[in-house]
Order: structure tokens, then C-alpha cells, then sequence
């Protein structure tokens, strides 16, 4: 099965020559444009977008709104239990991208909140020094690597992606500690301690807690645009070119040049 | 009829007076934005009427907001092919559909506390000023920067809002751009689009 996988991203790759060879690293995805990513096929990925948003407003959405009934120290903790696992599959890709600082920050974080935090369910690291960087993807490492996003498409129920986010997303499942501990209930890491259903469980709940954290938000984008799939494009791949950058400067990451040349005085 | 031509002649000037200062703002960037984020938090509280709020938010905005810069930018490099009437005419349509989602999208928050941090001049034509919309029981804090346009430092004007690092023209233009590129680059199908939304 897992050749299949390979040989089959392999080939994705090719076809959609994500390669990127003239890419020059990092410091040109920072300032690079986010339409630069361009459609692998557009038809389908709009059928899935619909089908997605179907998905949302059946499923996903009420399940967010009845999360948001449950009090703010429920939401609050899960929330942070959440965020505290995803710091395992983090600490290798901080290591990957060469941030040594920011992985014994995330390191620091893990330890703390797992102890000190009752599992996560508390934040006493952001207060002791250790605050949160936000989460690491091996699809974030590829881009700091210099690796162009390739093509851009949607995916069912999995949303939008790229052709290497997609490929950063496959990998997380291979390099993400925390699946390991689960799914392969690894006896080297946590012998019996966790089941499948752990990883799937977890991974649900930070769908929901997401969605819940941004109803507002997504009505907002529905209610305000005329083509929501291109606003969605434009939004997720903005949000991955900052991930990149790993900056939380505003100054350094938005691009200038188109901006010089609008003169209406 | 002296006296009549004279309250008139006051009347006309004090109105002059309060439209020409109503929204006048500093000319320092930071302050402009610490203004027009003060007078919108006084403007978005529940007692007041949405079609107070929407008057309002939409005099902010032709004072404060250079929206025919923005809709140039949004049009990206289809503005160079079109004619001058078709210029006028997204001008007019932008503008419309502008104060539209400008107020739909303010009147969703109501009471927004926003501390403006820091400003950040970038070059001679741009400010970036950063502020936070603080955190209330159903959503987290939310940061905002501001693009603002010194070009003239006695008048800025506001260009973008960049939330959480995705900037809204950024988006506005790629969405245009979408609508034209599916459409063989016809902008008459911007320009229905544009229609739809502001009649609906």
C-alpha cells in the first residue's frame, strides 16, 4: 500500500512539475505572489468545493455551533490539548527548517503544558517565557527548502491544497510522532497507552474547534463575495506564503511591487 | 429677507464646516487609524440603528478610504485595456460594491475594541499601522494592519486591511481576476457580477 502511495505521489509530482526548478528558495516564495499558483483542474475542484461546502453546512457547521455552546474553559482547554499534541509533529519540522530555537521553544511548550498542564489542557509555558509559534508542517518545510507550491486544487473534505502541501500532508501521516504513538501503537513510544480512534478523535476535534472558531468569519467571506472558491484560493494560499515565512511581521511579508504603480492623485 | 439671507449664509457655513471636518483626521498614520477605529467603535454600538450604523460607516469610508486606488488595484492588468467608458464605469460600479461589503463587513462587529500598536513606514507612498481587535467570548484576537497611502501626508487614505497577514485587496483582485480569466477575459462579466451583488 505504501508503495502505491509513493509511486502514485510520485507521478503527481511529475505531471505537475512541482519541481519549480528556476525557484529560488525561500526569500523569493516570502514576497511571491499568491495567484502565482495556478489551477491543476479547476472543473474538478470546483465540484469539490461544493461538495465541501455542501458537507459544511450539513455536517460540520452545526457540529461547530453546538461546540460553541459547551463553556469557554471546555473549549479553551480542549483547544489547547489539541495545539499541544500537534507541537510532536512540529519539533521535527522546526529541526528540518533549521530553527533550533524555535524547537527547543516548541520542546519547552510540549513538556510543560503535557505536565504542568494537565496534558495540554492548560497554557502555564506561554507565561513561563515559552510562547506559541504557531504549528509546523512538513508542507511548511518543503516551502522554506524553496520548493514552489506547484498547482493549486481541492480536495474532498480535506479542502484546498497544493501540490506540496499535499505532498507535506502525506508525509505528516509518516513523520507525525503523535500518529505513530496511535495508529502504529508504536512499543518503543506508548505500548498500548493510545488506539486508532485517538488519532482520528484528535484530529476531529481540531477540525470542529477550528470551524468553531471562525463562524463569523467564513459567513463574513460567503456573505461578501461574488466568486467564493477564487476568495478561498486566495486566502488559503496567502495563509501557507506566511506559514513559510514564518514571520509574524506584516512589513516583510506583503509584496510591494504591485502596489507602486497605482497612482490616482 | 437680510436676516433670512444671513442664517441661511450661517446655516450653509456651518454644514460646509461639519462635512469638511467631520472625518478630516490627522495626518499621522498611526493617529488617522486611531480616529477612524475610535469613531467606528462609536458608531458600531447596539443601540444605534443599521440604518444608522450603514450611513455612518459609509461616510468613513469616502473620507477615509482611497477606493478608486483600491479598485484600480483590484483590476490588476485589465485596467490598461479598457476604454474610458468602461473605465467610468467600474469606477462608479467599485465604488457601490465597495461600501456595500465596506459595511457588511463592519456591521458584523459591534462595540469592536481595537488598540493600534504600531506604525511602520514602509516608503514615501506607504504606512503599515498594526492594531488588535481584542478578543471576545466567541472569537480570539484578531490582528489588523492597515495599508495607508502618504503619498499627500496631509490627507492619508487607506488602501487595504491586512487581517491576520491575508490582505482583503489581495483577495478582492484574484477573485476579480477569476471571473474574468473564466469569462475569455471579458470585464462585461466583472461588470454583471458587480451588478448582481450591489442589486441583491
Amino acid at each position: 500500500m505504501k508503495r502505491l502511495i509513493t509511486a502514485a505521489v510520485t507521478v503527481f509530482l511529475l505531471w505537475a512539475n512541482v519541481a519549480y526548478a528556476g525557484s529560488t528558495g525561500s526569500e523569493k516564495l516570502k514576497k511571491s505572489s499568491s495567484s502565482s499558483a495556478n489551477e491543476c483542474f479547476e472543473g474538478f475542484s470546483r465540484a469539490m468545493f461544493s461538495f465541501n461546502q455542501a458537507v459544511d453546512t450539513t455536517i460540520f457547521e452545526p457540529i461547530a455551533k453546538g461546540y460553541r455552546v459547551l463553556p469557554m474553559v471546555i473549549r479553551n482547554g480542549s483547544s489547547n490539548v489539541m495545539n499541544n499534541i500537534s507541537h510532536l509533529l512540529s519539533i521535527p519540522n522546526n529541526i528540518l527548517q533549521g530553527d533550533f530555537a524555535g524547537a527547543g521553544n516548541t520542546v519547552a511548550r510540549f513538556a510543560i503544558n503535557t505536565t504542568v498542564g494537565i496534558l495540554g489542557f492548560f497554557d502555564p509555558a506561554e507565561k513561563m517565557g515559552f510562547p506559541d509559534k504557531g504549528k509546523e508542517d512538513y508542507g511548511q518545510t518543503l516551502g522554506v527548502w524553496g520548493t514552489g507550491s506547484g498547482c493549486y486544487f481541492v480536495l474532498p473534505i480535506l479542502g484546498p491544497t497544493t501540490v506540496r502541501d499535499f505532498t507535506g500532508t502525506v508525509a505528516n501521516l509518516w513523520g507525525d510522532p503523535w500518529y505513530h504513538m496511535t495508529t502504529a501503537s508504536d512499543p518503543m513510544i506508548a505500548d498500548g497507552m493510545f488506539e486508532d480512534s485517538d488519532y482520528w478523535i484528535s484530529r476531529g476535534t481540531s477540525s470542529v474547534d477550528f470551524r468553531a472558531k471562525n463562524i463569523e468569519s467564513f459567513d463574513n467571506i460567503e456573505k461578501n463575495s461574488i466568486d467564493l472558491y477564487a476568495s478561498i484560493k486566495s486566502f488559503y494560499l496567502q495563509n501557507r506564503n506566511k506559514k513559510i515565512s514564518n514571520s509574524d511581521t506584516i512589513v516583510e511579508t506583503q509584496d510591494e511591487s504591485d502596489w507602486e504603480e497605482i497612482d490616482t492623485n | 429677507m437680510k436676516r433670512n439671507f444671513f442664517i441661511f449664509c450661517a446655516k450653509f457655513l456651518l454644514l460646509f464646516l461639519f462635512f469638511n471636518n467631520a472625518f478630516a483626521g490627522s495626518s499621522d498614520p498611526r493617529q488617522f487609524i486611531q480616529e477612524i477605529v475610535d469613531e467606528a467603535k462609536k458608531i458600531l454600538v447596539n443601540s444605534n440603528s443599521d440604518k444608522y450604523k450603514s450611513d455612518k460607516l459609509t461616510e468613513i469610508a469616502l473620507a477615509t478610504v482611497d477606493i478608486k486606488g483600491v479598485g484600480y488595484y483590484t483590476l490588476g492588468s485589465y485596467r490598461k485595456d479598457l476604454t474610458k467608458e468602461q473605465k467610468k464605469e467600474y469606477t462608479i460600479l467599485f465604488e457601490k460594491y465597495f461600501l456595500k461589503t465596506f459595511v457588511s463587513r463592519l456591521t458584523d462587529y459591534s462595540e469592536p475594541k481595537i488598540d493600534v500598536v504600531s506604525a511602520v513606514k514602509k516608503n514615501e507612498k506607504y504606512t503599515i499601522v498594526s492594531s488588535i481587535l481584542l478578543a471576545t467570548n466567541k472569537r480570539a484576537e484578531v490582528k489588523i494592519d492597515w495599508r495607508v497611502y502618504t503619498k499627500d501626508p496631509d490627507k492619508p487614505l487607506i488602501r487595504d486591511l491586512i487581517i491576520e497577514g491575508l490582505s482583503l485587496a489581495r483577495t478582492q483582485k484574484e477573485e476579480f481576476s477569476s471571473i474574468i480569466e473564466s469569462n475569455d477575459g471579458d470585464i462585461n462579466a466583472l461588470f454583471s457580477k458587480l451588478k448582481e451583488f450591489i442589486n441583491s
